[in-house]
Formats: C-alpha cells, sequence, structure tokens
C-alpha cells in the first residue's frame, strides 16, 4: 500500500475517527485545565506533572481497592494537591511560576517514580487494573459508520463533554466566569472592584489540577488500563498548545485537541496499515511533536494570552 | 512575613549563596523524612550515598564523568537564564550534539586527532546551537514560548536518536545504537581508576565556565545578553535588539548542551544509542537555579548534583530508591522558585538572633 492509498484508507475508516476522539481526550481535560489556571492569570506548565501523579494514585487505589470511581476520586485529590502547591508559592509568595512548575514536573516524576516499586512491587509499569468503564448505546452502535465511532466509548468521553459544556458555561455565562477573565486581565481593576483575586486565582489553580488528572487518568485507567512510569509523554505541553491554539477558550480548545488527535490517530493508523519498518515507525512518532511546533509558531501571534498571565499580583 | 521592601532589598552576595544552600539543605531533610516514611533509615541511605558518590577511586572517576555533562548542561540552562529566555530544551540538544558529533566522528579514521578532536566538539557545539536555534527563531518571530517548542524538540530529537540507531546508524544487535566513532576522534581519558577513567572533558567543561563568565561579565556581547534579560523593553529602547539577541542567546545556549552531547559520546560512550543523555539536560534546570546562573556557582552546584546522581545508585542497595533524589531536585527548584520564603526565612532568624541578643545583655546590666 502506497502513502497515499494509506492516508485515504485511513480517512475512509470510523476507526481513525474514533481513535482522534480518543487521543484527544486527554488533550481536552489538560488544556481546559490550562484555560481555567492561565485565564486567572497563572500559568500553569506543570500540567505533565500533575497528569502523571493523577494516572499514578489513581492506578494505586485501584490497585488496592479494585475500584476505579475510588481511584478517580483519588486521581483528582493528588492532581489537586500538586495544584495546590503551585497555587500557594504563585499567590502567596509571588514565585516565578515558570520555575516552580518545573519544580513540580521533577516532584511528581520523583514520587512516582520512587514509589513504584514499593507499592507495584515493579518498575516501569504496573500490571493491567480495572479500567474505568465503556459506555454502550445499543440503538446508536447498530447506526453504520457513526455507531462504530460512537456506539462504544470510555465513560471518561461523556466526562469531557461534561466538562467542555461546564466550562463554556461557567466562563462566559456565570458572575465568577467573568470574575476569573477580569482577575487574568487586570487584576488591579478586579481588586478594585471588589473581586477577590486571591480566592479567584485558587480556584482557576486548583481546577487545572482537577482536570490535568483527569486527562491524566484517562491515558492510565480509560485507556489501556495500566500505569506506566512514561506517561502522558508530552502530552501535557501538547496540552498547553491546543490552549494557545484554542485561544484560551474550552471549545476552541476542544477543536485544537482534536486537530492534534488527528496527527496521532493518522500515526497509529498508517502505521497498522502499511508493513512500515520500526526506524520508519520511530520517525513518525515525531508527527505530533513537529505538528505542535508548527501550531504554536504559526499562530501565537493571533491568538491572545490573558493580559496578566503568570504576572504575580500584588497590592500596594 | 516580611516586607515586600525588605526582602527585595536583601540582594547581597551572601544571599545568593544562602537562598539556595538552605534551599539544598530543607530539601534533602524533607527527603530524609520521604525515606523514614518508606521505613528506611536515612542516616543510613545518605551515608551510603556520600560513599557512593565519594568512597573510592572508581567512585570519584563516576563523579566527575558525570559532572562533566552536568556542568555544560547547567551553564547551557543557566546562560539562558541571564538572558531571559527559559531553555528547557538542553536535554534535546545535548541529543543532537551527540548525534552530530557521531555523525563526523565515523568519518574521521584517517584525520590525525590533532585535527579530529576539534572538528568532532565543534560538530557537537554546532549540533546543539543549530536546534537550540529553532526556538530562538520561532520566540523572536512570532512569541513562541520557548518552554513549550523546546519540549517539543526535546521528543523530536529523542524519537530522532531512536530512528537513526534503529535505521541509518544501526550496528549490531541487542539494544538499537549506533557504531563507535573513530579511535582519532576520541578523547582520551585524563586519568584511569581501575575500570573506570576519569575523562578530559571535565577539563573542557571547567575551560567553557570560565568563558562564559569572562563572555558575561566582560563582553559587550554578554552585557547586551544581560541587559535583554533584566528588562527587554529599556534594552530595546538602548537600542539592543531583542530578536537578534533571543537567537543569539538560543545559539549559545544549546552550543554548551551540544558540547556535553559531543564530550559524551567522546568520552564516555565512543557512540549513541536511545536515551543517551539521560535527563542530565534537565538536571540542568536545577543546577543553574542553585548556581544562581552564575558560571562559577554553577561548577560548584554541577559537582553537587553529580554527587547526588552518583551517589543514588548505591542508595538502592539499603533499599531506597534513587529517584528520591529526583524529589529532592524538584523541592529544591520549588524552593528557589519561592526564594522569598527562605528571605522571609533568614530575615525572621537573624531579627530573633538580635532581641536574643539585646535581651542578654540587658539582662547582664541588671544583674
Amino acid at each position: 500500500m502506497t502513502w497515499i492509498q494509506a492516508i485515504f484508507t485511513a480517512l475512509a475508516s470510523p476507526l481513525f475517527y474514533k481513535l482522534t476522539i480518543l487521543s484527544a481526550l486527554p488533550l481536552v481535560f489538560a488544556g481546559i485545565g490550562g484555560v481555567f489556571s492561565e485565564i486567572t492569570g497563572v500559568t500553569n506548565i506543570a500540567l505533565e506533572g500533575i497528569m502523571k501523579l493523577g494516572g499514578f494514585v489513581a492506578a494505586v487505589f485501584i490497585f488496592y481497592t479494585g475500584n476505579p470511581w475510588i481511584g478517580l476520586l483519588m486521581g483528582m485529590i493528588g492532581g489537586l494537591v500538586l495544584a495546590f502547591l503551585h497555587a500557594y508559592v504563585s499567590i502567596e509568595w509571588s514565585a516565578n511560576q515558570i520555575v516552580s512548575a518545573t519544580a513540580l514536573i521533577l516532584i511528581a516524576q520523583g514520587t512516582v517514580g520512587f514509589l513504584m516499586k514499593p507499592i507495584f512491587g515493579q518498575e516501569g509499569q504496573t500490571d493491567f487494573l480495572t479500567k474505568i468503564p465503556m459506555i454502550k448505546i445499543e440503538p446508536l452502535k447498530k447506526v453504520p459508520f457513526i455507531g462504530e465511532i460512537f456506539g462504544e466509548l470510555s465513560a471518561f468521553f461523556y466526562i469531557a463533554i461534561g466538562v467542555i459544556i461546564f466550562s463554556w458555561f461557567l466562563l462566559y455565562k456565570t458572575p465568577l466566569g467573568l470574575r476569573m477573565r477580569a482577575v487574568g486581565e487586570n487584576p488591579q481593576a478586579a481588586d478594585t472592584l471588589g473581586v477577590n483575586v486571591k480566592g479567584i486565582r485558587y480556584f482557576g489553580v486548583l481546577m487545572s489540577g482537577v482536570l490535568a488528572a483527569l486527562g491524566g487518568m484517562y491515558i492510565a485507567i480509560g485507556d489501556i488500563g495500566q500505569f506506566q512510569e512514561l506517561m502522558p509523554a508530552g502530552k501535557g505541553f501538547i496540552a498547553l498548545a491546543a490552549m494557545i491554539l484554542g485561544n484560551w477558550n474550552p471549545v476552541g480548545t476542544m477543536w485544537a485537541a482534536l486537530l492534534f488527535g488527528a496527527a496521532d490517530a493518522m500515526n497509529i493508523q498508517l502505521q497498522t496499515l502499511m508493513e512500515l519498518p520500526s526506524e520508519t515507525k520511530a520517525l513518525l512518532n515525531l508527527l505530533p511533536f513537529v505538528l505542535t511546533i508548527v501550531v504554536v509558531g504559526g499562530f501565537i501571534g493571533k491568538t491572545r494570552a490573558p493580559a496578566a498571565s503568570g504576572v504575580p499580583y500584588e497590592k500596594e | 512575613m516580611a516586607s515586600k521592601s525588605e526582602v527585595t532589598n536583601m540582594r547581597s552576595k551572601w544571599m545568593s549563596f544562602l537562598v539556595p544552600a538552605l534551599a539544598v539543605l530543607v530539601s534533602l531533610l524533607i527527603g530524609a523524612i520521604i525515606i523514614l516514611a518508606i521505613g528506611q533509615n536515612p542516616i543510613k541511605a545518605y551515608g551510603v550515598m556520600l560513599k557512593g558518590a565519594f568512597g573510592s577511586r572508581v567512585a570519584w572517576a563516576d563523579n566527575i564523568t558525570k559532572m562533566t555533562s552536568l556542568l555544560l548542561t547547567g551553564l547551557a540552562v543557566g546562560f539562558g537564564f541571564r538572558a531571559g529566555v527559559f531553555n528547557i530544551g538542553a536535554e534535546g540538544q545535548m541529543a543532537m550534539g551527540g548525534i552530530f558529533a557521531m555523525i563526523i566522528g565515523l568519518n574521521l579514521g584517517n584525520v590525525p586527532p590533532v585535527i579530529a578532536i576539534p572538528l568532532t566538539i565543534l560538530a557537537g557545539m554546532l549540533g546543539g546551537a543549530f536546534w537550540a536555534s529553532i526556538a530562538g527563531w520561532l520566540k523572536a518571530q512570532t512569541g513562541a514560548h520557548e518552554v513549550i517548542t523546546t519540549i517539543m524538540l526535546n521528543w523530536i530529537a529523542y524519537h530522532l536518536t531512536n530512528y537513526l540507531v534503529s535505521g541509518p546508524f544501526t550496528v549490531g544487535i541487542g539494544i538499537p545504537k549506533s557504531p563507535e566513532i573513530a579511535k582519532s576522534a576520541q578523547l582520551p581519558p585524563l586519568l584511569t581508576a581501575q575500570a573506570s577513567t576519569v575523562p578530559s572533558g571535565i577539563i573542557i567543561a571547567i575551560a567553557a565556565a570560565i568563558v562564559i563568565y569572562i563572555l558575561l561579565e566582560k563582553t559587550t556581547l554578554g552585557y547586551e545578553a544581560k541587559a535583554v534579560g533584566f528588562n527587554p523593553y529599556a534594552a530595546e529602547y538602548g537600542g539592543i535588539s531583542i530578536s537578534k539577541n533571543i537567537v543569539l542567546t538560543m545559539a549559545i545556549s544549546g552550543a554548551l548542551a551540544g558540547l556535553a552531547g559531543a564530550l559524551e559520546v567522546m568520552c564516555v560512550h565512543h557512540r549513541i544509542f536511545g536515551a543517551f543523555t539521560s535527563d542530565r539536560g534537565f538536571d540542568g534546570i536545577t543546577i543553574a537555579l542553585i548556581g544562581q546562573n552564575n558560571p562559577i556557582g554553577i561548577i560548584f552546584s554541577a559537582f553537587l548534583i553529580s554527587s547526588l546522581r552518583a551517589g543514588s545508585n548505591s542508595m538502592q542497595t539499603v533499599g531506597v530508591p534513587d529517584d528520591i533524589i529526583v524529589i529532592v531536585q524538584g523541592i529544591i527548584i520549588f524552593f528557589v522558585a519561592a526564594d522569598r520564603i527562605i528571605k522571609t526565612w533568614i530575615i525572621k532568624a537573624s531579627k530573633l538572633g538580635k532581641n536574643k541578643s539585646s535581651q542578654t545583655i540587658k539582662g547582664g546590666e541588671e544583674a
């Protein structure tokens, strides 16, 4: 099969679209998490670390309890704790947010590596764990093409839909959302009008922790049902790119995530459709990262970050 | 909490030593608590770590070998920080340096070492500089944040290495690896300790630190880079081109990381394989921050981190996973980011000290 044939075969199959959605899911969660944090004026490049820790904590609790929902809850709390550390030093101590987030990525990586062996008895990866269940919609399953995409998807898909609608509504249709955006654009003005700048920023960063953890958990206990130390393998940074391309808007972030998801899905499809030698496969794995650079380089001037993003706010 | 002015006024040289030193101490203390929490003895663990770092000639050789590349990645990140860019991509630039050095080094069999060695080093530096310049150029042209672009370039370099060692440059069986570079392009060891060797690369690395120190402190180029890092708007108003400086800064920073990769190939492995950079690029961030981005400070912080890394392997023998060092590094960076916390402690402690001494004087008068 030639490259052109393989690409068209992929585009014509429902599996490609299903894989696109599934590859986009972690980016949707983490990217919208990034939106929550940055829109209130705190950059959070620690998404990568939060995703890792979230997935790990969930795996630990599923390992001990066998209940994936307890894992999900505890993973979210894990993300919350890590995000709190970032929020605390960023908001209370005017810390350099990029450096602080880098620290958290290392802390997450170290903690996971440190605990793998004592808890699971092995390094690198866990055994297979109980996954968050799939949701089957029987009548939908019978519809040709569409049914093969949407007929049976992980519960995470429906959680993601909920997150997209909830965050869009919260940010653009509620007083709290207005305050969040005001704090991210001009904290002085918001403060003068009686908005609790610190409180709002805590809320934004903590939300980013919960959402990024969900993204990390999808990769581990939604998709393959196993935690690997390498996870999420750069997805936390691609999520930041999705946030930028999506113009710091949850719905825009979703579209950007789908674009990155499509690149991923095409990569997977080409590797299965064509009998490629391993070195070509290694080369194809570059694709999503190259796309991210092109997107970040090509679009950043056209979208606009919240004006106060990354700038500590101190009362005079 | 100390007032803002009090904190910002304490910019003395003393402070720039005390803050990272305290950050390291507190982090090691937290590390000890974590070791206790998994039911191991932290004193024993740290003791074994010290022995693993300094306990024998082999330990020293391993330590100095690690220090060579760590010093260079630390310089790479630190130089970037001074000029206002956060080059988190030293890992990928080091990989590219190794790749370029390997490709050139393979083809220098008939060239005498006097020419082959400098050529291979130069190739590595160019590889790193080229890789970093992509991020610098994108930042200058479009404002793309270098943190995201350099991370992506890290991943691309990682997959590219895997591609090269499993495809065009593969040799032998077992783990995918490249062939050995020509003998004439290999750097002879400085000293030999049993099976281990102290690489002569350490001399090149220390020389690089001195060059960067002079560059930053004594040249126009360094002055401009620092000016852009300190206040880009004022620098531009003063006639310094920001975009030219960003690309140049990234290129120099990348060249240092590339040099680390080249020396790793020329002194240690004589070839490349997947992930041969083993996180040295990321360790460079910790090293730069502990060394307060000062090239001379970075020499000492690189030695600190190489000792922790060299020693942490032995901690495994007493049941403490070596990832404890990654956690400790994370906590160090966290405290350096939030340096005001530590500065506040210091101010409080010095005030407490003063009050106490004045009280004792009073007490003495009463008696």
